[in-house]
């Protein structure tokens, strides 16, 4: 029935190569779908997974600091803050919600403004922090109010805190906001709020307390919203690090020193664990964490007092007589003079044309080995000094550590000056003069230590000669280091009768009428203290002012004081603390700095069973030739005109 | 004039059962993926996809049976009509049509948004194969006689470029073409087009929309904007790719459900499917598809009047290149067009002028034995 065949062929025959040409086209189809679903497909599936998964990186805990009874110095405590979800708040303006939450937290201008931009830069899902640091109060109000504040959230994160704030500031430093030149190949770094040790065991032990990132593969979407967490590996928190402190000690410590400015070292003599270490004023850690006010900064770093170093070990100051044990110990060494030999003191002492003064003006007469460290005779130790040569002191102070930083487990350790000839000649391009070594003999001039270094030489003196290091550090994460016993550590080689000299001599400087410091024994049976007082000036006094009669202390600006130092140890007879103070401007070493030290060392012997410390076998024997006399006598050391340096001050 | 013999008499019963049924259920196969595809792109709902989609769909094969039934004579009489009305909604959506997606293509009307552009491919099928079912084989090959049938093709493809909409212009334009060539005009003569489209390329680029000349270029290097017009094909790729041979399951592809592929509702549906049922899934309904096709090649190969052969060719190719346009952008063979998936995308227009389409390829099954003249006359010559 077809009536028109010629068009029904042309048609069938156009439909026909149509059909072929779609079924060409489909078969390209099917093609590219085989080529991209089986050919390709591993290429696409990883691009997928790399669409969908994100790695997320999850902070560890920081680890503990604890001192060594295990009290904590720094932990992680909760930080409540609160965040808005932008999405949440349905129907009012961002400024609206703010208005609200202002009724219940304070929140200032430039916070609102940071507040506005980043909810207008942000997806409206993510959280935007409204205050860090919420009070119980606050969270307290925010949840009562729940209900009237839609899209708010209470948030706990975690933040530093350090229990005793300024008490141990300087030895625990603190942690801050990680900058540009930290990042390194750690990931964590990168974590917005990640915080890095900046100062202090916060600084050395950074790596062990920060321990290792964790990471959580969560899925997202194209938007970056979390839609569920597919894998999850912990990290390592941080390990614990337990310091040789004793945080109860330090605390006394900082308490006994009130508004002074000034450092108080105390070690164990047998290892060289430091047990106090004490830098005034401070500083509080919190603060930094919390963040400083221009105002603040700027408070603490022109503060005349220097808040921010750590006197113990970045501050420098002439020894002044506590370094007339190294002084004798060349001399006896070299044999210049014998203990028993006597040297005459006039009160002045003539080097060509200078002339050098004893702190007590008409002299002290003639003086042995052991009456010139008791009664701290100036006289007595030019002479020695002079015959002993400054390079001879040189290699004395060497062995006990003097010479150099002592490496203690902290940042920013300063090494002091233990002059030479060679190192003048260096330096200084000049010869070495011989007054320069008269002056040294007294431990002025060019020689400079640190309160660490003074503790680090009595504890050496103490513990028969025997080269301790200090350190901080009792054991990380459980793993003990360093040296426990005494027999550990190598001997000086320094011959025990001199060194049986100069620790009975420093016996006699507390425990003995004549003594510098006979008004700071313990009066502890079979605690007694022995130790040096120093008293250094810090200004020139002139010819005309000698002559008139030196000003008291009392009559001085506070910064034109002497400082008053003292070294000690304790107990006399196996001891076992070894303890420095430095004053800043304190006026007297046996006035200011000597009483500190027996307080403190009082302190640490009714401490020694605070906690599971190391069992201490003091000697109960009870100790005679005590006065009680309360002669009130000058001591320590006063002004002495000096050829060429006068400061001792770091 | 009519022979109760030769052409029985076809009463509504008889034209029921001669509707190629099985053709209805490959349809509705196809349409059934649609809906279990918008049921998993929102995530296990009905709503907001599915469930209208399958209310449009039970309508639209209503008016495809109404369609089918209507005598065949009767669409021949009105093709100009329709041809005119879908013409004139193009003018008035220039006119009144409101923007969407960045271009004017719907026109409301009060109740219902219609896209004229969709009507026009039907209609322009149905008014090119009145044209030739009036034209002599010896006045086809006549050069005159090419200007009206170019006429019809050109005057709706520049009112939707001008909406813009490159790849339904496209698509009309290829319709005609290919009814043209069904016709039976002389290959040298496409041949001839061809050449000179490719001359004019350089010409049309300058008149081409900043989106369309950036689409056409995101085609050429997709990488060239990963972000920006570059990332609906790279993340259609990543989907397809990582659907692999099996697919991640039903309502289990990632790249979908976390939206990293966009409008995978409607563009890209076949990519989600292809994601989730993978290379087995796609090529079913590539299949499914090349069912449909078939038939109505079959369908248009069988019928004995001119007028019935171009309608079902013409609309078949119209139901092809919503095929092959739409698989070829997702999987990156073509620039993006933004042409739906037919059956399966989301959307109404789109669906009620397909099933329009499949109505007249049955209504052509069904009366392929009624006499059809030069004029649309019951007996012909």
């Amino acid at each position: 029935m077809n009536r028109d065949p010629d068009r029904h062929k042309i048609f069938t025959r156009r439909a026909a190569m149509l059909a072929g040409g779609k079924a060409v086209l489909l078969t390209a189809l099917c093609g590219r779908l085989y080529y991209l679903q089986v050919v390709e497909a591993d290429r696409y599936a990883t691009l997928a997974d790399e669409n969908r998964i994100n790695l997320r990186l999850l902070a560890p805990p920081r680890g503990r600091i604890i001192d060594r009874f295990g009290r904590p110095l720094a932990e992680n405590q909760q930080n409540y803050r609160l965040q808005l979800v932008p999405e949440d708040v349905k129907g009012s303006e961002i400024e609206e919600v703010l208005a609200h939450v202002q009724k219940i937290v304070t929140l200032t201008e430039s916070d609102r403004r940071r507040i506005v931009r980043e909810v207008r830069r942000n997806r409206a899902f993510v959280p935007v922090t409204l205050k860090e640091n919420l009070s119980w109060s606050e969270v307290a109000r925010i949840e009562i109010n729940a209900p009237d504040l839609p899209g708010l959230m209470i948030d706990v994160g975690r933040s530093r805190r350090y229990p005793y704030g300024p008490e141990a500031a300087h030895v625990l430093g603190y942690v801050a906001a990680v900058s540009e030149k930290d990042l390194d190949e750690d990931p964590l770094l990168k974590l917005p709020g990640f915080r890095v040790g900046r100062a202090g065991i916060e600084k050395v032990h950074d790596l062990d307390l920060r321990g290792t990132g964790g990471s959580s593969e969560v899925e997202v979407n194209a938007f970056g919203r979390m839609i569920r967490e597919l894998s999850r590996r912990e990290g390592q928190p941080g390990a614990e690090v337990m310091l040789t402190l004793d945080m109860g000690l330090q605390e006394y410590i900082a308490k006994r020193l009130g508004q002074e400015s000034a450092s108080v070292v105390v070690m164990d003599v047998r290892n060289g664990d430091v047990l106090a270490m004490v830098s005034n004023p401070s500083y509080d850690s919190n603060d930094f964490n919390r963040g400083l006010s221009s105002g603040e900064w700027q408070q603490l770093v022109n503060n005349e007092r220097s808040p921010l170093i750590n006197k113990s070990i970045a501050g420098v100051y002439s020894p002044g007589s506590t370094f007339k044990m190294m002084v004798l110990l060349a001399a006896l060494e070299k044999g210049v003079i014998s203990p028993d030999q006597k040297i005459h003191c006039s009160g002045e002492y003539e080097l060509g044309d200078a002339k050098f003064h004893c702190w007590k003006r008409h002299g002290h007469g003639f003086v042995d080995a052991m009456e010139a460290i008791t009664e701290s005779c100036d006289v007595y130790f030019y002479e020695i000094a002079k015959r002993t040569g400054i390079d001879r002191i040189a290699a004395t102070a060497r062995k006990f550590g003097l010479d150099a930083p002592t490496g203690i487990d902290l940042p920013g350790e300063q090494g002091g000056l233990i002059p030479t000839r060679d190192w003048k000649r260096a330096t200084r391009d000049e010869p070495w003069h011989q007054g320069e070594t008269v002056i040294a003999g007294i431990g002025q001039g060019f020689v400079l230590l640190t309160p660490l270094q003074m503790a680090l030489m009595t504890a050496r003196l103490a513990n028969g000669g025997r080269a301790i290091t200090p350190h901080l550090t009792r054991a990380i994460g459980g793993n003990a280091g360093g040296p426990r016993q005494p027999s550990d550590v190598p001997s000086m080689n320094i011959p025990p009768g001199h060194l049986g000299i100069v620790t009975e001599a420093m016996d006699r400087v507390v425990n003995h009428p004549t003594g510098t410091a006979r008004r700071s024994e313990t009066g502890i049976e079979g605690f007694p203290m022995a130790g040096k007082t120093g008293t250094v000036q810090v200004r020139r006094i002139s010819k005309l002012e000698r002559e008139q009669g030196v000003r008291k202390n009392e009559d001085l600006p506070w910064k034109y004081r002497d400082h008053a130092l003292f070294v000690g140890f304790a107990p006399v007879e196996n001891p076992r603390y070894a303890i420095s103070v430095v004053v800043e401007h304190g006026g007297g070493g046996s006035s200011t700095a000597a009483p500190i030290a027996r307080d403190v060392l009082i302190e640490a012997y009714n401490r020694r069973s605070a906690g599971p410390g190391l069992p201490i076998a003091y000697d109960d024997r009870p100790r005679n030739g005590k006065s009680e006399t309360a002669d009130a006598s000058s001591d320590g050391q006063a002004p002495t005109e000096v050829a060429d340096r006068g400061e001792g001050g770091g | 004039m009519r022979s109760g013999l030769s052409t029985p008499e076809l009463t509504l019963g008889r034209k029921l059962i001669s509707i190629n049924w099985l053709l209805i259920l490959l349809i509705s196969t196809v349409a059934a993926v649609g809906f279990a595809m918008l049921y998993s792109a929102a995530e296990g709902s009905l709503n907001p996809w599915a469930e209208r989609q399958m209310l449009r769909f039970a309508f639209a094969v209503g008016v495809m049976i109404v369609v089918a039934t209507v005598n065949i004579r009767i669409w021949l009489r009105y093709a100009y009509v329709l041809y005119f009305m879908a013409l004139g909604l193009l003018v008035a959506v220039e006119v009144a049509g409101y923007v969407g997606m960045g271009a004017q293509r719907w026109l409301s009307l009060g109740f219902v948004n219609i896209q004229p552009s969709e009507l026009m491919k039907i209609f322009l099928v149905l008014a090119l194969a009145r044209y030739y079912n009036a034209s002599a084989i010896e006045d086809i090959g006549s050069i005159t006689r090419l200007i009206v049938p170019i006429a019809l093709i050109i005057a709706p493809t520049i009112l939707i470029l001008r909406q813009p909409d490159l790849g339904t212009a496209i698509m009309v334009a290829m319709t005609g073409g290919a009814v043209l060539f069904l016709a039976g005009v002389r290959l040298w003569k496409f041949a001839l087009v061809g050449v000179g489209a490719l001359a004019a390329a350089p010409i049309a680029w300058q008149f081409l929309h900043g989106y369309q000349k950036k689409r056409v270029l995101t085609f050429l290097n997709p990488e060239n904007d990963p972000l920006g017009a570059g990332y609906h094909i790279i993340q259609s790729k990543i989907a397809l790719g990582s659907g692999g041979l099996m697919g991640k399951g039903f309502m289990q592809g990632p790249q979908s459900h976390l939206h990293f592929l966009p409008e995978m509702q409607t563009d890209f549906i076949f990519t989600m499917l292809a994601e989730e049922f993978g290379l087995v899934g796609g090529l079913a309904l590539i299949v499914l598809y090349a069912l449909i096709v078939t038939y109505g090649i079959i369908i248009a190969i069988k019928s004995r009047n001119q007028f019935g052969r171009l309608v079902a060719g013409g609309v078949t190719t119209t139901f092809f290149l919503y095929v092959f346009i739409n698989i070829a952008m997702v999987t990156g063979l073509i620039p993006v067009v933004g042409v739906p998936l037919p059956l399966v995308s989301y959307g109404g227009t789109v669906m009620l002028t397909l099933m329009i389409g499949f109505g007249l390829v049955i209504g052509v099954g069904v009366h392929r034995d009624v006499p059809v003249g030069r004029r649309g006359e019951a007996e012909g010559l």
